[in-house]
């Protein structure tokens, strides 16, 4: 019980800080409900999807500097072929896309692993490669995107068999990342490539004598990453109905997220599930800080202040644990 | 995985800029060939005019990644100071301006220092944070200060994109920095402390280093030379904005790294970065020069800088 | 040179050669090992040793020769492929994930989880938990982990390397019991060790590498010692270095160092002693009663919970190694990797330590570094073939740079702690004669060694530290190993007193 509390401690700790900023919202703002609610879930989605594209590689011991970039374009390319299909022909895009993503990652992971160039200046060089193939897709925010798709996120969730009012105040698109993630991390969080995740980001000579294979592990995480990363591009579009080739400001939300959601950037330590509460709790302070009329820009000096004495508070945590 | 490198990997090693000014000579030649006559006296004027920014901004990069660390606010405290010195010339005129512009530098700094060598936070956050929470001040700044507009003084524009003699004018301002900052990392106590940090803190610890006075100093230095770029490049663009300098900081990584320091800490040099931002200025030119649409620039970009830093670590046996 | 020929070799490796570059690391390794023999292989640092290691176990591929697994030619790509042909190591250093717990640990490596707590219980340790953490475990419980962790794959060989360096004396006892019973169930022990005592009670066989050549291959019998040693060395060198006679102390001389009542982390709880310029005090201990952080104390590297430190007959407090260094304590730690900047020269490695203080970090006077740490080279003998980095020399070496730092700053105190932990014997050797010539010159010198051995080459006393406080005190000269074994396993007369006054209070 202790234990499960020490390993799992940081994220029960966000958890009970995102259901005491939910009060101060409800306080805040006395109609806050679904509509709230589900505007801050259509926000996070994009920060959740590139967060968890982050986390898979910290993991691993690794870092993908070319997040955004690969969320940009797996956006302008279900934009672009969206635009003017028809509503079956969207479900063969998403696979498509998803695909796509799945190939931005592992050429990451194999340029890493083959070049043996650091993950950080290979992933900084990809962040332009893939920024320019977004380009080279979409010159600028256009396309289209199915309908279908816009109302997985579009308000509460309604399950055939249960009364509305039971479901009806869950926002779908939080619903979308809990499913999604679920589906794709905890199958493998339980497998042996799950633990090779951790194992080479924990200590990658001990996980090759351990018969573990790095190279393999390492593409199979990036490649990951880049599945999420193209989930995370899909939400964008579904959000705004358009592609955008520019990339948006995940690289540097995802990193912080990361930090504030207790996964170590050494790698090895933590899981999926602080980074995600740490892009709800970050989006629903912005959230209530432009309920509270503060100005938007204090809102981001608020926010890095945040981030900055939350990992200094957290170094110093961990430098005590050590000299005890 | 231990190879015993051989005897020209350890020349090269050993004389590690060589490889790197090869490159460069050919970029130009592909230059020249691609378009003849395009390589005068103006055209490398020219290059070094924007090269030299890049160069400085690069330095951050290059000393702190000495140590191990990154300096990611780089970019946003040279906007700060370009910026604030710009809102503050019109009410305090040039030097105190000046003057005042490079405090906020300082103190992201000393942020740094302190986030760093006494907090232990990893300097990739820890710059990342830091230059977050400047720009929301930047924008809260630019409210206060919006009435009373914003000048570029001569000196600096002069500076920035003057020439004399068919040199640009900056080269006074760098010639002695870059002198200054080649001698201090071999010939100096200090330059020899970062290498000693990047290659193994605690040994250093237990040499009788106090590392934080290291990373403080080197910070605090790294935001320094962050405002003095910001400096020279507001006199080049003459157009101060929220996001001046930003779009150089992640070139300014590339530079170091193509000029073969090491992410990790304990290798490479100055020396390299000033070519590596040679390199990445002149492949900017020859991908522009080329025909072919902005996304592909960018494509190729990305690939040659990592295909510089495969082939160069390969050959100075950084593996 | 006797060859002996087992019967039926299950493994046989013949003229195995491997170059890096210009350099032959290996050029005529040879190696047979027959079902249920313990071999032991042998070799000076950089005689090949670890190469061979590394090719049989899949980390290397060998250029030219032979490798016979049950008769048949193998060519082994990765651990795994190793695991598959029967051959499984234990590695010097742990090879467990830190970040997971016993039992993914086990599910990574496919390793049966009952057998495995069989092994580990027989091996000492019957309180394992599966949920435990690696990264919260001891480092002697986790060589035990891998060890059982191995014996539980049922290798047809097993590789150990340097298996006992990190565990106290009674595990020692544990691991070797078990390794023999392998062996008498039919498995065959690959056996690596510096320690003479443990092959001759364990081995059936030596094999001695020198220069990457097979030198040698003999029966483990008494009186074999001196025989490895010189096949190892080469021809010429003299035999074992000499005890060192007792040292007249000035009468009514202040100590340079006095320690009283020292208290630290867990394992430190009361220690004292005296250390006279000129002298050369061992300090015995078993793995983990508090030497480490005697040690770490005194070179500012952690903070002391009680007790008193006083330098020259004036109270110290070190919050940092720099405060150490300034009262003339320099710390030379057990790892090298802890003290060496690897990627850099071995000049910037020496001058290190002049270059720390905040006052030194301006303009450097090259060539008076220069001299200063020419001088030391010479002194130290360092071969400066590979200087420009570090991390190309070999262990002996790199020991010696970490030492010649403090001799060029000047040496006052010198912290040693296990200063000769894997290198070969030539290097050892240098580093005795270097202390005694320390400590002729005025150097106070606190001399921690995991051979019992070395007190009498190596120091003038020895203090025993056992469960965190100083349990005996003798004169090197009259130091047998079986008194100080008896004393670091805390069976002394005083401690024997001590437990029954507590049993009374």
């Amino acid at each position: 019980m202790t234990q499960t509390l020490a390993k799992h401690g940081w994220t029960l700790g966000l958890a009970a800080l995102f259901a005491a900023l939910l009060i101060l919202t409800k306080m805040i703002q006395p109609d806050f409900g679904l509509s709230g609610l589900d505007s801050l879930g259509r926000a996070a989605l994009p920060f959740a999807f590139a967060t968890a594209a982050m986390t898979v590689v910290v993991l691993a011991g690794g870092i993908d500097l070319s997040v955004a970039s690969m969320m940009a374009v797996a956006s302008v390319t279900g934009a672009r072929l969206m635009d003017g299909a028809t509503e079956t022909e969207a479900v063969w895009i998403v696979g498509f896309v998803l695909v796509v993503g799945l190939c931005m990652g592992a050429i990451n992971g194999a340029l890493i692993v083959f070049t043996r160039v650091p993950d950080i200046v290979v992933t900084l060089s990809m962040l332009f490669v893939w920024e320019g193939t977004a380009l080279l897709i979409l010159q600028g925010p256009e396309g289209g995107c199915a309908v279908w798709l816009t109302n997985l996120i579009l308000g509460g969730l309604t399950l055939p068999l249960l009364p509305e009012g039971l479901t009806n105040w869950l926002p779908k698109s939080v619903v979308l990342v809990i499913v999604v993630l679920g589906v794709i991390w905890v199958p493998i969080r339980r497998s042996k490539l799950g633990l090779s995740i951790y194992a080479v980001g924990s200590d990658p000579l001990a996980a090759y004598r351990s018969g573990v294979s790095l190279g393999q592990t390492r593409i199979i995480a990036y490649a990951l990453a880049g599945l999420l990363a193209a989930l995370g591009g899909l939400s964008l579009t579904m959000s705004t109905g358009i592609g955008e080739p520019i990339p948006g400001p995940y690289l540097m939300a995802s990193v912080a997220a990361v930090v504030l959601g207790g996964v170590a950037l050494t790698g090895g330590k933590g899981g999926l599930m602080g980074p995600i509460l740490a892009v709800f709790v970050l989006r629903l302070v912005r959230m209530d800080l432009t309920l509270l009329s503060v100005d938007p820009n204090v809102t981001t000096i608020i926010e890095g202040t945040i981030m900055v004495v939350v990992v200094m508070f957290g170094g110093l945590l961990a430098l005590r644990g050590r000299i005890r | 995985m231990t190879k015993e490198p051989s005897r020209l990997s350890r020349a090269l090693s050993d004389y590690p800029l060589i490889p790197l000014t090869l490159l460069l000579v050919v970029l130009v030649v592909a230059l020249e060939l691609l378009r003849p006559g395009i390589v005068n006296e103006r055209w490398i004027a020219n290059t070094i005019k924007f090269a030299i920014p890049l160069a400085m901004l690069a330095a951050c990069q290059t000393l702190t990644m000495l140590t191990g660390g990154i300096d990611l606010s780089a970019g946003v405290a040279a906007t700060v100071v370009a910026f604030v010195m710009a809102t503050q010339v019109p009410v305090l005129g040039v030097p105190l301006a000046i003057a005042v512009s490079l405090i906020p530098a300082i103190a992201m700094g000393l942020l740094n220092g302190f986030g760093i060598a006494i907090c232990r936070v990893h300097p990739l956050i820890m710059t990342l944070g830091t230059g977050l929470v400047a720009t929301g001040c930047l924008q809260v700044y630019q409210r206060f200060v919006i009435a009373s507009g914003s000048v570029v003084p001569e000196s600096l524009a002069w500076l920035g994109t003057g020439r004399t003699l068919g040199l640009p004018n900056s080269l006074a301002l760098f010639l002695p920095f870059a002198a200054l900052i080649l001698l201090a990392q071999r010939q100096t106590g200090f330059g020899r402390l970062l290498y000693a940090i990047g290659s193994n803190e605690g040994a250093a610890r237990l040499s009788g280093v106090r590392t934080w006075q290291v990373y403080f100093t080197l910070y605090a230095l790294s935001g320094v030379i962050a405002g003095i770029t910001g400096l020279l490049y507001v006199g080049l663009i003459k157009a101060p904005s929220l996001s001046l300098v930003n779009p150089m900081l992640l070139p300014s990584v590339a530079a170091a790294v193509v000029g073969g320091t090491s992410i990790f800490g304990g290798r490479g040099g100055y020396g390299g970065t000033i070519l590596g931002a040679l390199i990445l200025t002149v492949l900017g030119t020859l991908l522009t020069l080329v025909q072919i649409p902005e996304g592909a620039r960018g494509v190729f970009f990305g690939l040659i800088i990592l295909a510089v830093t495969a082939i160069y670590m390969r050959l100075t046996n950084q593996t | 040179m006797t060859q002996i020929l087992p019967r039926s070799p299950l493994l046989n490796a013949q003229g195995v050669s491997k170059r890096f570059g210009a350099v032959a690391a290996l050029k005529d390794a040879s190696l047979s090992l027959a079902k249920g023999e313990i071999v032991a292989l042998m070799g000076a640092n950089g005689a090949g040793k670890s190469t061979l290691v590394k090719i049989l176990t899949g980390a290397l591929r060998h250029d030219n020769g032979q490798i016979l697994i049950k008769g048949q030619d193998r060519r082994i790509g990765s651990p795994r492929a190793a695991r598959r042909a029967g051959l499984v190591p234990v590695y010097q250093e742990p090879s467990l994930i830190p970040d997971l717990d016993v039992r993914d640990n086990l599910r990574l490596g496919d390793t049966p989880v009952e057998p495995f707590l069989h092994w580990v219980s027989e091996l000492g340790l019957p309180d394992l938990r599966l949920d435990a953490m690696i990264g919260r475990l001891p480092l002697a419980s986790l060589r035990i982990l891998d060890l059982a962790r191995a014996i539980a794959a049922e290798p047809d060989v097993l590789l150990l390397d340097e298996m006992t360096a990190a565990l106290p004396a009674d595990l020692v006892d544990r691991v070797l019991t078990v390794v023999r019973a392998q062996a008498d169930a039919g498995r065959s022990v690959i056996y690596i060790s510096h320690r003479f005592t443990e092959i001759s009670t364990l081995c059936d066989r030596a094999t001695v590498l020198r220069d990457g050549v097979t030198v040698g291959d003999l029966p483990i019998e008494p009186g074999i010692e001196e025989r490895i040693v010189e096949l190892m060395l080469g021809a010429g060198v003299a035999s074992a270095a000499q005890s060192r006679p007792p040292k007249p102390r000035p009468a009514g001389q202040k100590p340079r160092l006095s320690v009283r009542g020292l208290a630290a982390g867990t394992k430190l709880t009361d220690v004292s002693f005296d250390l006279h310029a000129g002298e050369v005090l061992g300090v015995v201990a078993l793995e983990g009663q508090g030497q480490d952080e005697v040690f770490d104390v005194l070179a500012g590297a952690r903070k002391s919970l009680r007790g008193t430190v006083l330098v020259k007959g004036e109270p110290a407090h070190f919050a940092h190694p720099a405060d150490a260094i300034a009262k003339g304590l320099t710390f030379v730690p057990g790892d090298r990797a802890h003290a060496l900047l690897m990627q850099r020269s071995v000049r910037e490695n020496i001058a290190l330590p002049l270059l720390a203080r905040l006052r030194n970090w301006g303009p450097i006077a090259m060539a008076a570094e220069g001299a200063r740490v020419g001088a030391a080279i010479e002194r130290l003998q360092i071969d400066t073939r590979a200087q420009g980095e570090v991390r190309r020399l070999s262990g002996g070496n790199q020991q010696k740079v970490t030492i010649a730092r403090w001799v060029a700053k000047g040496v006052d105190t010198v912290l040693l702690f296990d200063p000769t932990r894997g290198i070969d014997v030539r290097t050892k050797r240098q580093i005795y004669d270097l202390v005694r010539d320390l400590a002729d010159q005025g150097a106070a010198v606190l001399y921690y060694t995991s051979e019992l051995a070395e007190i009498r080459l190596a120091c003038d006393r020895a203090i025993v530290i056992f469960g965190g406080r100083v349990v005996d005190q003798i004169e090197a000269s009259a130091a047998s190993d079986a008194h100080l074994m008896r004393a670091a396993y805390g069976l002394t007369e005083k401690d024997r007193a001590t437990e029954k006054d507590g049993a009374t209070a």
